[in-house]
């Protein structure tokens, strides 16, 4: 086994990367959905329209990082792409089905007519849809960070083939971290985007909610490892990496927490991120060096270098264009108020 | 319906889904600006209305295309396996490079679409125009790798396997270069005409509308280029068919006894077991002409090809028919258009509007003939020669569901879609809700 860091490692570092964006941005995207199901009380509609303003101009951008990361394993890890695509065909069609409603429903209620059964037919499939398809993205992921889709490969039936790695309760359970972990995103920063402090508090309520979920399935999803993931376990709970990435998520929980508690929005919305951010890089050191687990390795699965090295330099070049336009987008829409116009009568 | 079958019929169902959206993706963001563009110009609210209403339709049909198009790069290895584990070190770079233009295409549309009275009117403007840049840009890279499949290059087979692979040379495959052209002018051409029939149509019941006069001339001004040209370039993409593709050509042309002076066969109906047409109609030495500039060049027959690798010829050659007589009858409907529109008498013109609005949308349809062709036409192969398609297949069991599923699902949102057209933007009339409110009133000045 090589343990150096080369240019493999280094795309796969990239994959991870932008699935951090993706859950950092795309993830508060669906977890806006989940609040828009859950509005509740006598700001029930002004709680709707905060969540459809705050994803309404980003919501396709922050989409893309999910496609970046198929078509980056498709041309880097092809092997791999297609290991997964087979042992999880039926988990993935299912979260397809729910990224094209979700998508689609929103869009329709922006544009169909003010009318309210109207507007309220497209939000409950929107907002269904926004809390299924994280589910289904977590089993998806729980599922191809078990080890099971490598043991599917020689199992000797359908079943063992294309249902059993998915089914257990495994995947399952970070189906549901992923989903409070999407919900508690959005529920922070849209304690920042509110524009008064009645809303602000009835996000911060559902943000100190939705922060007890994480921990919760969190902890449930980590004792199930023990029997269903034993790679990832191992990895968690008996290397010394894993106390370094305890460490990290459970310290910027504890101050998200208590920010959140003191009403220091700012401070939290942080360590949130830094929270998010330390699971996903947690997740990917304890696996590194292996893409499938527990035995095939980043360089094992890897393209040809020529291969590698023009899709590094293809991402350095698209990442100079991506990242100005990203902060144009954020400046805009997450900071301005409306210099050029009254459309609100501002 | 066998499994393999079924997997065909999800992927032909999800890009003939996907690719009406990604057309007008590719397309409207440029009538958009136009119309935009003239607004600033002239100071003419109408135009101002155009571009506010044209973004709206733009906004849904796009939001549609990102999620079609999302499920189909989930698709290549779902349904293809395969093929992808083959080809994905191949012809992965077009699609990384076709990512970061849906990156730069979804952000600046967000901007465009939400950021009317939040940035400068100059900005706002470039906005758009980076939007339509992109928009072409994904296009042009995923149709690269299309071409990939057609004419397979860079790389060496060892044992069967691909070896020193160049994905430069690869995306230099000499299908690219006519495939992408005939693309993106089918895409502009087909939402051009598209919309300038739809507009001509509502003008026979209001001759005066301002709106749709205004509407019907810049939807012109894009569409009928593009309609002129789209034959030649068809013409330069059937020589290259002719180069590497002789089954395909066969098929297209119903050409079964390799000949001299083979003749181009418009219309009729194959008999692959009798190796005839019906009912067509000859020209004696034109196909030969017209793959190879010469008309006593000899020209491929399906008789050269072993009878398993036939594609279907009965639906590749009827599907290229449609696409030229389509295209031949929008060509001669844009040359009258252009006649008409020198001649300062567009409007006044009911024949003209008539048929301009009954060939709305024929562009459409072409595109979808043509795919048919490309893609039957390329059958048993998924890779040009190399790999079969019948062996690219996922081993998973039992996939009529996800056909029937997706299928289900597309049919819904394509109902849902045109019913949200027609209510919110089609039927408002030229005086739509956003005449008169507050936001209208403070843009009719434009920025000095
Ligand atoms: C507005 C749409 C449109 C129109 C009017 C035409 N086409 Fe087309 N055609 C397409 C839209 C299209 C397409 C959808 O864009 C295809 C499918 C794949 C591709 O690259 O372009 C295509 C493919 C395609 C191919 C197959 C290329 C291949 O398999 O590599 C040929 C030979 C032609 N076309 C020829 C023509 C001719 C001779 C036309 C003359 C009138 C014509 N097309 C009009
Ligand atoms: C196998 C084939 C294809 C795949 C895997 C694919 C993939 C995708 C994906 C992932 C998106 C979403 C981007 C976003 O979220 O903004 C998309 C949109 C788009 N695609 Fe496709 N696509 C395919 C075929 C095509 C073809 C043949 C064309 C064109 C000519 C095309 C042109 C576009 C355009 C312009 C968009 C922008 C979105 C829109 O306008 O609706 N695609 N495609
Ligand atoms: C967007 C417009 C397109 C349409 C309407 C289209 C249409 C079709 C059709 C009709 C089939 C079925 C062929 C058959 O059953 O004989 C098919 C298959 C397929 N297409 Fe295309 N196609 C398009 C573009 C593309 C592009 C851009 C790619 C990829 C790079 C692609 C990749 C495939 C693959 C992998 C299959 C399945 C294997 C095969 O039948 O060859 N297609 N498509």
């Amino acid at each position: 086994m090589n343990n150096g860091i080369d240019l493999p490692d280094y795309l796969a570092g990239i994959m991870v990367l932008a699935l951090h964006a993706y859950a950092l941005f795309g993830g508060a995207d669906f977890g806006g959905g989940v609040w828009d199901l859950m509005a509740s009380g006598p700001r029930r509609n002004a709680q709707r329209e905060l969540v459809a303003d705050a994803i309404g101009p980003i919501w396709e951008a922050n989409h893309v990082w999910l496609i970046l990361v198929v078509v980056m394993c498709f041309t880097c890890f092809p092997a791999a792409f297609a290991a997964y695509a087979i042992a999880l065909h039926i988990p993935i069609s299912l979260m397809l089905v729910g990224v094209v409603l979700r998508g689609s429903a929103f869009t329709f209620r922006t544009y169909d007519s003010r009318r309210d059964d109207v507007q309220r037919r497209w939000g409950l499939v929107f907002s269904v849809a926004s809390l299924v398809t994280p589910i289904l993205l977590g089993v998806t992921l729980g599922a191809a960070l078990s080890g099971a889709v490598a043991a599917a490969q020689t199992a000797p039936d359908a079943w063992g083939r294309f249902v059993a790695p998915w089914i257990g309760p495994f995947p399952w359970a970070i189906g549901g971290f992923v989903l409070a972990l999407f919900a508690y995103l959005a529920a922070v920063y849209l304690t920042i985007e509110a524009p008064d402090e009645a809303l602000r508090e009835d996000f911060r309520r559902r943000a100190l909610v939705a922060a007890l979920a994480v921990f919760a399935l969190g902890g449930v999803a980590l004792l199930m490892a023990r029997a269903d993931a034993p790679f990832l376990w191992h990895g968690l709970v008996e290397t010394q990496r894993a106390i370094l990435v305890h460490a990290m998520a459970a310290a910027s929980a504890v101050v998200a927490a208590w920010a959140l508690w003191r009403r220091y929005y700012e401070v939290a919305r942080l360590a949130a991120v830094l929270e998010v951010s330390s699971i996903v890089w947690g997740w990917a050191w304890v696996q590194w060096p292996f893409f499938v687990p527990p035995d095939r390795t980043i360089d094992d699965l890897a393209s040809p270098r020529a291969t590698l090295r023009l899709v590094a330099i293809g991402l350095s070049v698209g990442f100079c264009v991506l990242v100005p336009s990203f902060w144009v987008l954020f400046r805009i829409f997450k900071r301005n108020p409306r210099p050029f116009g009254d459309a609100e009568g501002a | 319906m066998s499994d393999l079958l079924a997997a065909r019929a999800q992927m032909a169902t999800s890009l003939a889904f996907h690719i009406l959206f990604a057309v007008v993706g590719i397309a409207m963001p440029v009538l958009m600006v136009v119309a935009e563009w003239r607004w600033r110009r002239t100071g003419d609210a109408i135009y101002l209305e155009l571009a506010k209403r044209w973004s709206k339709g733009t906004a849904i049909l796009f939001a549609v295309g990102a999620v079609s198009g999302t499920v189909l790069s989930f698709e290549l290895g779902l349904l293809w396996p395969a093929f992808m584990e083959y080809a994905g070190a191949i012809i992965g770079m077009p699609f990384s490079l076709e990512g970061f233009a849906f990156f730069t295409e979804a952000i600046f549309l967000g901007i465009y679409l939400y950021g009317w009275t939040r940035i400068s009117p100059a900005a706002h403007l470039a906005a758009g125009v980076l939007v339509a840049l992109s928009g072409v840009a994904s296009g042009v890279f995923v149709v690269i790798a299309n071409a990939w499949m057609n004419a397979p290059v860079g790389f060496e087979l060892v044992n069967g396997r691909p070896v020193n692979i160049d994905p430069l040379r690869a995306m230099m495959t000499p299908a690219a270069l006519p495939q992408t052209v005939h693309m993106t002018l089918a895409a502009f051409s087909a939402t051009g005409m598209g919309v300038a029939g739809i507009h001509a149509w509502l003008l026979r019941r209001e001759p005066d509308a301002p709106f749709h006069q205004r509407a019907l001339r810049v939807a012109l001004l894009v569409g009928i280029p593009a309609t002129l040209l789209q034959p030649i370039v068809g013409h330069w993409s059937g020589q290259h068919v002719a180069e590497y593709q002789p089954a395909k050509l066969a098929a297209m042309e119903a050409h079964f006894e390799t000949s001299r002076m083979a003749p181009l066969r418009i219309g009729g109906w194959p008999n692959p077991d009798t190796r005839s047409v019906a009912a067509s109609l000859d020209i004696p030495g034109g196909l030969s002409f017209l793959a190879f500039n010469d008309p006593s060049a000899e020209v491929t027959g399906l008789d050269r090809i072993p009878r398993e690798d036939w594609p279907n010829v009965r639906v590749v050659h009827v599907a290229f028919q449609v696409m030229v007589a389509l295209g031949s009858a929008m060509a001669l409907v844009a040359l009258w258009a252009a006649w008409a529109m020198r001649r300062g008498s567009l409007v006044e013109r009911r024949r003209l509007l008539t048929v301009l609005g009954l060939l709305a949308p024929a562009g459409f349809i072409a595109i979808e003939a043509g795919w048919v062709v490309t893609e039957v036409g390329r059958q048993p192969w998924i890779v040009q020669g190399l790999v079969r398609t019948a062996d690219a297949v996922t081993p998973v069991p039992g996939l009529i569901v996800p056909f029937v599923t997706f299928t289900l699902l597309y049919v819904l949102l394509g109902i849902a879609v045109t019913w949200l057209l027609y209510r919110q933007i089609i039927r408002t009339g030229p005086r739509g809700e956003f005449y008169g409110t507050r936001e209208f009133r403070t843009m009719q000045r434009p920025a000095a």
